[in-house]
């Protein structure tokens, strides 16, 4: 089992990864708004995480059992996101109430 | 009733579940367990970093020209380390180990960058318990997340050395094809884990 499986075209994926955080780093200085640059670099590390893991470590030529085990961090990674939501979102309205009665002058 | 013993005695039936190697079955599961550690850190970073009034901006604070340039000598090791694989599979011990040597030295010289940064940051006032731009939890994250990856990389390097000893002591090129593989997952892993971490700690 020697070569087991055919190997891709590597310079080609390192050419799309070079490509893709030179896009990255060019995204940063674009002039548009910061939540679309946020979205742009999560996707860009997502695609470049994709053809790290998909061709480097040939998840795309592997069985079944490896591509659920490779899966489980991500569905895990999302869930633990959602968890923290709401704490997150109450940590921020307390902020912001500080703030406001900070601010506010004093009631007579 | 001899169909019985002869059936307990042979090896489960193969099942779409059941992988080539077990070696390779058990780094993925090694690494899915790392990956949920990274991820909780990162989670743990943008919560700190959302709730945070005074977040200094990464990018402005950290610089992002050396780090771009250890972003792409992590992709070109990534690549001398599928490059061993395949002179391995080719049957060349000679070149597989001269890439493993080259994707060692990558791995060395980005800790050794990291090195440089870190101490540049610390003379400028970037402590893992304060910074002057803000919140203090900038600098702890900051150090504990590019600390634990450049642990993985440090690691990294001794494993692929004794990966060059590996394959010196087997004469045999397919004997160290998969030990070697193995390697490489665990190697690209780290490169994959570099790629989130330069996104959301220096560019975000």
């Amino acid at each position: 089992m020697a070569t087991a499986h055919k190997h891709p075209n590597y310079m080609a994926i390192f050419w799309y990864l070079a490509i893709l955080t030179v896009v990255e780093l060019g995204v940063i200085f674009m002039p548009i708004g910061k939540v679309t640059i946020g979205v742009l670099l999560c996707a860009l590390a997502l695609g470049k995480a994709t053809l790290v893991a998909m061709y480097f470590m040939h998840l795309r030529f592997e069985t079944r059992t490896l591509g659920l085990v490779a899966v489980t961090p991500l569905v895990i990674a999302t869930l633990l996101v959602f968890v923290l939501l709401p704490d997150g979102f109450a940590v921020v309205h307390q902020t912001a109430e500080k703030k406001a009665a900070a601010t506010e002058p004093p009631k007579h | 009733m001899s169909q019985a013993a002869v059936h307990s005695a042979v090896e489960p039936a193969e099942t779409p579940l059941t992988p080539d190697s077990w070696g390779k079955l058990g780094m993925w599961i090694f690494l899915a367990g790392d990956a949920v550690g990274f991820g909780t850190l990162l989670a743990a970073y943008g919560m700190m970093r959302a709730t945070s009034g005074d977040w200094p901006n990464p990018y402005a604070v950290l610089g992002i020209n050396l780090t771009a340039a250890m972003t792409f000598l992590l992709i070109c090791s990534s690549v001398t380390m599928v490059k061993a694989l395949e002179w391995l599979g080719n049957g060349d011990r000679a070149k597989a180990k001269v890439y493993l040597f080259l994707t060692a030295l990558g791995g060395a010289i980005f800790v050794s960058l990291q090195a440089y940064e870190w101490s540049h940051l610390i003379h400028r006032g970037l402590h893992i318990n304060g910074n002057p731009w803000g919140a203090a939890l900038f600098g702890t994250s900051f150090f504990i997340v590019t600390g634990f990856h450049g642990l993985h990389v440090t690691g990294g390097v001794i494993y692929l050395v004794a990966m060059i000893r590996y394959v010196s002591n087997r004469p045999q090129p397919a004997a160290s094809y998969n030990a070697v593989e193995i390697t490489g997952l665990y190697w690209h892993f780290v490169d994959l884990v570099w790629i989130m971490v330069f996104t959301f700690m220096y560019l975000l």
